[in-house]
């Protein structure tokens, strides 16, 4: 096994990234949606908290917070969302949700 | 003197009037209970009244002055001022719109009280007397504008108001029709009106001062004639032809026998004080452009006296009372373009004064009787009416007399003063004078005999009323007769304002007049009734023998027709029968023009302009725009699936598209 080195990082939070965005293209249900997205943020913050570490530099830490407080702030409000939907269609099937079409 | 600070109360007070009697009248119609009569009545009759009086002081004034000097101008401020075009509102009295204010609001204010007693009890009986007032304010405007376009916003307002007032009844389809073509033919002539204030601003604007102020032009005229000589023919005929719309002359003159449909007191204002008169004003006003032209001016005089006998003819076997005298003042406003279309400017104009009196009496008459036979117009269903009423019959009677040119009344002065200007005229070839005055002289005949005919199936002879009509029969109240009587006191007396030097008088009017036309005298083109110059004094007598005589031979004729054997004219009619139907279908110039103008303009708009321009091109490129809106959100509609998913596709396939273009 050799030195785990910057690429590994940056393969890692695409491969997570990806994940990410396979989960919110191909799953119905708005909650694995919805957690997949919070993947690809980490995935993200990954890279962010990488650069950092090797060009030396407090930026990507500083990103990395603000993703974080964003993500909550976004967890809040989509969750709330979601339980208003739940409420109003008993269902969180994204492809049930066409009101936007018709 | 400050008199002239005050001009502007002569049109501002009707204007008043008319738009406090518009709010009345707005006001009433919201309310069940009819309008109050009392107060509509006093605003609507003191607004003319006041400017009487103005009038009249700003003449008293006017006649203290030198006569050259005669002249008041009033700035009211700017109008217009764009690139070297400026119109003001700027007011004039001279001694020709002296005598046409007088004249306007005299006989128009005498117009107004009239109406009080024959409107009682309508509904519109506010809108009446605010159309009234506003049709004051028009022509006021309309002799008083210092430049073309002032004058030319009375000439559009009187139009207007004929409109108003002749469609008045207008949920009776004809009259509202009725009221629509005068409007019509009117703006017909006042487009060839507005072509001729172009052509004037184009040429004084070449000479280098352009202006449409009537003063001005017409000092630049006497200074520079030959700068105008070569567009006054043109510049003359246009204006002449907006003339024969206001006026009433062939071609135009069909929408005045219509103009029927409106109130009596209407037809009195439209045919004696207001409107019609506007045209025989404007040539006089332009005399000095006309003089330039003997060509223009032959025109006037001869479409003035093929349009006096015309119209005289086709009063000969007219029915209704109204539409005889109708016809009677397209003739008379024949003889006034004859009378300025030879020079005769101060005789036309003088007609013109004498015409308001007598035929405002007589359409008041005839209103009285109309009113106290309740709405019968038909000559035929009267008869015998003297018994009935007096006053009415007898103001009538003088009136009568008077435009049939019985020596003494008003109409013998003007209109032999018309006849001698036109035998002496210097227009045309050597021929076209005495022709002139022959087919005036004919006409001054003819005139007599239709009157008359009137005159003698209304009040004389058997009664031929129908039974309601019998029982309904009744003079007029005294606001009615009242001004029936001052009107045939004017027919009397009015002539004498001008007396010729061949009997012995001074021809006052022509010297009052006499500064406005001196550019025409000058030229030797009139010679007319006042005796200056070269008149022969015998012969000019001999001619008044002359058409005299033709004026009692008309009534003669009438009297021997229709009271001693009233079974002969229609036998006339029977032996004549072709004859006698061309001239009771008035030649069928309205059908004529119905096939030539009204049907193919309808089949121009309907074919052309609707269907092809409205439908095919308007229609079509607005609702190709919103067809094509409509597709294109058809076409987008499709990627809008509604489904979250799609969308985050969406943004994928755009990040992988920003991503490939910054990386290669």
């Amino acid at each position: 096994m050799g030195e785990i080195t910057i690429h590994h990082y940056l393969y890692l939070s695409a491969i997570l990234f990806f994940i990410g965005v396979y989960g919110v293209l191909f799953r119905r249900n708005l909650i694995v949606m919805f957690m997949s997205i919070e993947l690809m943020l980490n995935a993200v913050n990954l890279s962010f908290i990488t650069f950092a570490r090797y060009s030396s530099s407090m930026d990507g830490h500083v990103i990395a917070f603000f993703v974080m407080a964003l993500a909550a702030g976004e967890a809040g409000v989509g969750l709330a969302i979601l339980v208003m939907v739940f409420r109003n269609r008993t269902t969180v099937q994204a492809d049930d949700l066409t009101l936007m079409r018709d | 003197m400050t008199v002239n600070y005050y001009l502007w109360l002569i049109p501002a007070a009707p204007l008043l009037g008319a738009l406090v009697n518009g709010l009345l009248s707005y006001s009433y119609s919201k309310r069940e209970r009819g309008p109050n009569e009392a107060l509509v009545s006093f605003v609507g009759c003191v607004s003319p009244l006041f400017s009487f009086v103005v009038a009249a002081a700003v003449f008293l004034h006017l006649r203290g002055l030198d006569p050259s000097q005669q002249r008041l101008q009033q700035w009211l401020g700017h109008w217009i001022m764009a690139g070297t075009l400026q119109v003001d509102f700027s007011l004039w009295i001279d001694q020709l719109s002296m005598v046409m204010v007088l004249v306007v609001t005299g006989v128009g204010t005498i117009i107004h009280f009239y109406s009080i007693g024959y409107m009682r009890g309508d509904r519109g009986y506010a809108r009446y007397f605010s159309y009234l007032n506003l049709f004051m304010f028009s022509m006021l405007t309309l002799v008083m504008g210092q430049n073309l376009p002032l004058l030319f916003v009375g000439w559009e307002g009187v139009g207007l108001c004929s409109y108003l007032l002749i469609g008045f009844w207008y949920r009776d389809i004809e009259k509202a029709a009725a009221g629509k073509k005068a409007f019509i033919v009117n703006r017909i002539g006042d487009f060839a009106f507005l072509l001729g204030m172009f052509l004037l601003f184009a040429t004084t604007s070449r000479i280098g001062n352009p202006t449409l102020d009537v003063p001005m032009m017409r000092s630049m005229v006497e200074q520079h004639p030959d700068l105008f000589r070569p567009m006054a023919t043109a510049a003359c005929l246009l204006l002449f032809a907006g003339a024969c719309g206001k006026s009433a002359q062939i071609p135009l003159y069909v929408w005045l026998p219509d103009a029927m449909a409106g109130p009596t007191p209407v037809s009195a204002l439209i045919h004696a004080a207001t409107m019609v008169t506007a045209g025989v004003y404007m040539v006089a006003r332009m005399s000095f452009l006309y003089q330039l032209s003997p060509t223009a001016m032959a025109v006037v005089a001869l479409v003035g006296a093929a349009t006096a006998i015309f119209a005289a003819s086709i009063g000969v076997c007219q029915r209704d009372i109204k539409k005889v005298l109708a016809y009677s003042t397209v003739s008379q406003l024949g003889y006034m373009f004859m009378g300025v279309g030879v020079g005769a400017y101060a005789a036309g104009i003088f007609h013109l004064t004498t015409h308001a009196f007598f035929k405002a009496c007589l359409f008041l008459g005839a209103g009285s009787v109309i009113h106290g036979l309740g709405g019968e117009q038909d000559l035929l269903k009267m008869g015998g009416l003297r018994r009935s009423m007096k006053i009415t019959a007898l103001t009538f009677l003088v009136a009568g007399l008077a435009i049939s040119g019985v020596p003494g009344l008003s109409g013998f002065f003007s209109k032999d003063e018309i006849l001698w200007g036109a035998f002496n005229a210097s227009v045309g070839p050597s021929w076209f004078p005495p022709l002139l005055w022959a087919i005036g002289f004919v006409t001054a005949g003819v005139t007599a005999f239709y009157v008359f005919r009137a005159v003698l199936l209304a009040f004389f002879g058997g009664q031929r009323l129908s039974p309601e009509a019998k029982a309904h029969a009744h003079e007029s109240p005294a606001v009615m007769t009242v001004p029936l009587i001052l009107l045939a006191a004017g027919s009397i007396v009015a002539g004498f304002l001008n007396v010729p030097a061949a009997l012995g008088g001074s021809g006052a009017f022509h010297h009052f007049l006499e500064p406005v036309f001196s550019g025409a005298s000058a030229h030797g083109a009139h010679a007319a009734g006042n005796g200056l110059g070269a008149a022969d004094h015998g012969l000019e007598r001999v001619f008044m023998v002359l058409s005299v005589l033709a004026g009692l031979a008309g009534i003669l004729i009438a009297y021997l027709l229709y009271i001693r054997r009233p079974d002969t004219p229609a036998r006339i009619a029977a032996k004549a029968r072709g004859l006698y139907n061309l001239v009771f279908h008035k030649y069928y110039v309205d059908e004529a023009y119905e096939r030539a103008v009204v049907r193919p303009g309808f089949a121009l708009s309907d074919r052309v302009f609707f269907r092809i321009v409205d439908v095919g091109i308007i229609e079509g490129v607005v609702n190709g725009v919103g067809t094509t809106a409509r597709l294109v959100g058809a076409a987008v509609r499709l990627v809008q699936t509604g489904v979250v998913r799609t969308y985050a596709l969406f943004i994928l396939i755009g990040f992988l598209y920003v991503l490939y273009r910054l990386l290669w």
